[in-house]
Order: structure tokens, then sequence, then C-alpha cells
């Protein structure tokens, strides 16, 4: 029993010890005090207003905002298609192939960084969006490519022979059979690269232009100089933006899939 | 509907010969059924003929034409399988029109051709039903309906009854075989059930490790094999040594040390050849037990199988095993018990021995 209670009690301070720096920046971000640390002195929006009127926060949102949807796209796009050919078609070198997409999550993103820009300096491209943008995707086609490809493997072959039989090409398979019984795999795997775009700061500092910031970027800029309070709200907004997309995505494909059966 | 025609088709997977040189006529309108064990090409042919695998050579003629170059989505077939591989994510009928969309059909009669094949496979009203609302039977039935809408020129069922459970299995055997008769599609069906093959077939191709090891009628595939494999995938059947001691114009004679001198009639041993050595061959209920003293070989009883109007007998005949299947006439004989063995001639076939033998 005894044992148990031990045990109960280690759980609840590990939880704890993770959350307890997020629930800090949360219950900051409401304080009214001058300084971005405790006392708390009042509640107050003030930071959130300040947050909107400040044009180099909003303008990072933008961009990372604009990032993030663009890194979703491309990287589903490749995945999708990265998955089709490795578990639908039979062709040399796909051990290695599939090695190679996955590569970038063993690799240390400062190594894949730092290689990407001199790759890029050896094209003589400068640093732009477009480095920004095709790094991101990098990054996050791993995860489309894990999602959707275990996703494919669960869906029978016969659906698309089926397809297939009854006169649909290959191409008028894949639309009308394979994309709609993937979709919740596709829509998971946007989520991620979405999100893993949204909040990457390490390779972004590497790849960002002069002048650009993304919301990451940002705040480990605004943090150089001090605890801004307006740091803390921006925290409360990032934390919002990660964990409620992918709630809010869930809560709605639960809500369709329910209205179809 | 047309008539199907392999020529010399051949498929080999890296070392592995799926299917070799196979010779084989669909006719118009039939119902042929390809039987064989796992792994004896039988999917490979079916395959292979609704274009989801590509001959390693030899050809494929549907009516006069060959379609070997020909991709699947142009071939214009029906094809139901085993996992009825209704899309999940449309309703029944968005299932059964998904070949129509290709086809031009006026959207008017698109309606009317749903409910027409509602209405053969017996399942009207379900349209807007998903396929996870019903069950497996109904489910097999929406796939036929599906690959029979498009009025294709032959229908492929790759063992369409074998997810469904026993009872439903025999029902839709005998519907299956109804509704091919009424619309009169050439089918090519693939098992590996010997009774659904004996009952739903217009001809049987028996087939073995690639090879086709016979095709006939049920009849002719049952009660003349024309090899061991034959004799010993469909039914029960005893395979004796004998020796080929003389030949007339009508019989061969067989001499077994069981049974001595058995005349074979030349029509049940017609893959023998001149082969000095043979197997004779008598199916478990051509073997008739008797009181001790009768004519025929004297066999001891091992074990009794009692099936309620019938018995299946294991016996000993000297040293070799044999079974027979016997209506029980007042009380079945017991194990332990000696008895007498007689066996009609007229029933038995000469084979060649196994090849590997």
């Amino acid at each position: 029993m005894r044992v148990w209670s031990l045990l109960k009690f280690y759980t609840v301070l590990v939880y704890t010890f993770m959350f307890a720096p997020i629930m800090v920046v949360l219950v900051l971000a409401f304080n009214s005090s001058q300084f971005g640390g405790f006392p708390i002195e009042g509640f107050s929006l003030r930071w959130f207003y300040a947050l909107a009127e400040n044009d180099a926060i909003i303008r990072a949102l933008r961009t990372s905002v604009m990032l993030g949807l663009l890194t979703a796209l491309i990287a589903t796009t490749l995945g999708i298609l990265a998955s089709v050919a490795l578990v639908r078609y039979q062709f040399r070198g796909k051990q290695w192939i599939t090695t190679f997409l996955i590569s970038p999550v063993l690799v240390p993103e400062t190594v894949l960084a730092v290689g990407l820009l001199i790759f890029m300096r050896w094209l003589h491209m400068p640093r732009s969006f477009a480095l920004l943008l095709i790094g991101h995707s990098i990054i996050a086609l791993p995860f489309v490519v894990l999602v959707v490809q275990a996703r494919l493997i669960g869906i029978r072959k016969d659906y698309e022979e089926a397809a297939r039989s009854l006169g649909a090409s290959p191409l008028q398979t894949f639309f009308q059979i394979t994309l709609p019984l993937l979709l919740p795999a596709v829509f998971a795997g946007a989520l991620f690269a979405f999100t893993i775009s949204f909040d990457n700061i390490t390779a972004t500092i590497f790849w960002r232009p002069a002048g650009m910031e993304t919301v990451p970027t940002q705040i480990f800029g605004m943090l150089r100089n001090s605890v801004s309070p307006e740091i803390n709200a921006l925290g409360f907004v990032m934390i919002c933006i990660t964990v409620g997309v992918p709630l809010l995505a869930g809560g709605l494909a639960r809500y369709f899939s329910r209205k179809k059966i | 509907m047309a008539r199907v025609q392999l020529v010399d088709l051949r498929k080999t997977f890296g070392a592995v010969q799926a299917v070799s040189r196979a010779n084989v006529v669909f006719e118009e309108g039939s119902f042929t059924t390809l039987l064989g064990p796992s792994g004896c090409g039988k999917t490979t042919i079916l395959r292979m003929v609704s274009g989801l695998e590509t001959p390693t050579s030899g050809d494929i003629l549907i009516g006069d034409k060959r379609i070997n170059d020909v991709p699947i989505h142009k071939r214009n077939l029906g094809l139901v399988f085993q996992n009825y591989a209704l899309f999940p994510h449309r309703t029944i009928g968005e299932n059964i029109a998904f070949g129509l969309k290709y086809r031009d059909v006026p959207k008017e009669d698109v309606a009317r051709k749903i409910k027409e094949s509602l209405d053969i496979v017996r399942l009207p009203g379900v349209e807007d039903r998903y396929p996870s609302q019903l069950s497996g039977g109904q489910q097999q039935r929406i796939a036929l309906a599906r690959a029979i809408v498009i009025e294709p020129d032959v229908l492929l069922l790759d063992e369409p009854l074998s997810a469904l459970d026993a009872n439903l299995r025999e029902d839709m055997r005998v519907e299956l075989k109804a509704i091919q008769d009424r619309i009169g599609v050439t089918s090519i069906f693939v098992t590996h059930d010997q009774s659904e093959a004996l009952a739903m077939s217009d001809k049987i191709i028996v087939m073995s490790a690639g090879q086709v090891e016979q095709i006939g009628t049920p009849e002719e595939v049952y009660n003349r094999p024309a090899s061991a494999f034959v004799a010993r995938f469909l039914g029960a059947s005893n395979l004796l040594d004998a020796q080929v001691v003389g030949r007339d114009k009508n019989h061969v004679v067989l001499e077994t040390p069981e049974f001595g001198k058995t005349a074979v009639p030349l029509s049940h041993a017609a893959t023998l050849g001149q082969a000095e050595r043979a197997k004779l061959m008598i199916r478990a209920e051509k073997l008739t037990l008797g009181p001790k003293g009768n004519s025929g070989a004297e066999a001891v009883v091992e074990t009794v199988d009692y099936q309620g109007q019938l018995a299946r007998y294991f016996l000993r005949v000297g040293d070799t095993q044999m079974q027979a299947m016997n209506m029980i006439d007042e009380k079945p004989f017991l194990a332990g018990e000696t008895v007498s063995l007689s066996l009609n001639p007229n029933a038995c076939s000469a084979l060649p021995e196994d090849k590997q033998e």
C-alpha cells in the first residue's frame, strides 16, 4: 500500500516538474506587474494589448503562420507521394530511400542547418524565405511520411484493385479511393508539419534572412534584453496555437466521422 | 460476355514458377472453377486475366482480342474479392454506381441500374447505407452487384465465399450460381473448397504447383481423376500400389496385394499410357464392408467415425491403411471387428504413379 502511495506521489512530482514552467508562463501572462516575474500584483490583459500593438511581433507571427502553412502544404504533398511510392511499389534501393527520407529526424538539427546553409552558399543562393521554407519542409517531411505510411499499410490493396477493375485509371483511383481513405493521416501529418515549423528555433536561426523573424526567434531576441511581461503573453498565445490547433482538428474530425455513420 | 482463352500462359516470381504453360478455354457463358490448394497458381491466373498481374509469357484472349497489353481499367471485367473490398467511405449506392461513372451511363439510368442490381442480389433499398452497416453476407452481395452492374465481359470471383461462415456459405453458393445462370456471364471462380467447386461449376480446372492437373466437368474430375493428386484432393480416396498385368480392348488389369486382380475399364485409365506400375484408386464410398466370410479382402476395422446415416471406417488390410464410407444398415461395424471388403471394378480408376515418386 505504502509503495503505491509513494509511486503516486512521485508521479505527481514528475508531472509538476514538467508542467510547472508552462503553468508559470500561462499565469504570469495575466500579471499586471511591470516585470515579467513574481510576485503577482493583479489581473490584467495589458500585455496582450501591448502585444497586439507591437509591429515586430505581429510581423513575426504573420511570418510564422505563413511559413507553417506552406511547410504543411509542401511536406504533406511530398510525404503522400513518397508514402505511396514506398508502400505500393517495388523498386530497387527502396530501403535506402526510406532511410534517407527519415534521416532529418536522426541528424542533429544544427548539423542539418549548417549543411543546408553551406549547400545554398555553394549554389550562390542568398538566405531567403524560400530557404527557410525548404529547410522546414525537410525537417517536417519524416513525420508526415511516418504517419501516412503507417495508415497506407493498413489500407488493403483490394480497394484500389476493385476501383481499377471498375474502370478508374490509376490517377482517378488515387483521388477517388486512396486519398479519401488516407485523409485522417494526411490531416495529422499536416498538423505535425505545421506545429514543427511553428515551434522551430535552432535551424531557423541559421536559415532566416537578415531582418526576418519568426515568433520563436523574436522571443529569443527579446529575451536578450530582459524578461519582458510581453513575452509571457506571447508564450500564452503560442501555447494556445500549438495545443489548440490539434485539439480543434481532432474534435472536428470526430464530429464529421460521427455524422457520417 | 465473351469466351476467355489462355495460350501457353506462364508466370514466374523470381525463381518460383507460379503458373507454367496453362492452356485453357473458358467457354462463353460458362461457370468455370479453378480449384487447388493454396499456392497452386489459381489466384495468379485470375489476377493475370484481370490485369492485376502481368504474364511472364503467353497470351490471354477475351473474345478474339489479345488483352495482355490492355490496362486493367479498360478490360471491362467484374471482380469480386474474398474481403468484399467495398469502398468504406461511400454508400452502397455510390459503391454500385462507381463503375457506371466511367461508362457514360446517363444520369437517369444510373439510379435504375442500381435498383435493378440490388434486386438481383435480393437486397433492395440499402442504397443509402454504408458498407460497415451490413453483415458479411450482405456486403458480398453488394460486391457482386457492383461487379455485374457494369455488364462485364467476364466475371472473376476470387474465393468470394471463404470469408463467410459455414451455413451462409452454402446458401450464398446456391444463390451465386442462380444469379450467374440468370445473367449468363462468363465466370471464373477461384476456390480451394472442393464442395463449392463440385456444386457450382460447369467445368473444373484442378491445379497443383502451377500445373493444370485436369480439366473436366465436376462428374469427370470426381469419378475419373486424371492423376493421383486429383484423386487425393477431391473426396476421400484410397490409392493402392499396383502392377499392370494385362490389357485388352476394354480393360486394364491391375494386380494389388490387397485385392488380387482387378479389371478397370479403359475409360477410367485414360492417363495411364503404357506404364507397368500404376495406382489403383477406389473412392471411400465405393468400398463396401460386409460381414466376415463374404467375398473380398479381409480387413480389420481400426476406427469408426459415426456420422448418423453414414459411418466412416478406417481399416487395415494387411499392412495397408484404407478408408471406407458406407450407409449404415441397422447398426455400424465396430472397431476391432474383422470384416470383408469388396470393391466394384467399374468404380475404380487406374492412375499413373506420382511424378515425384
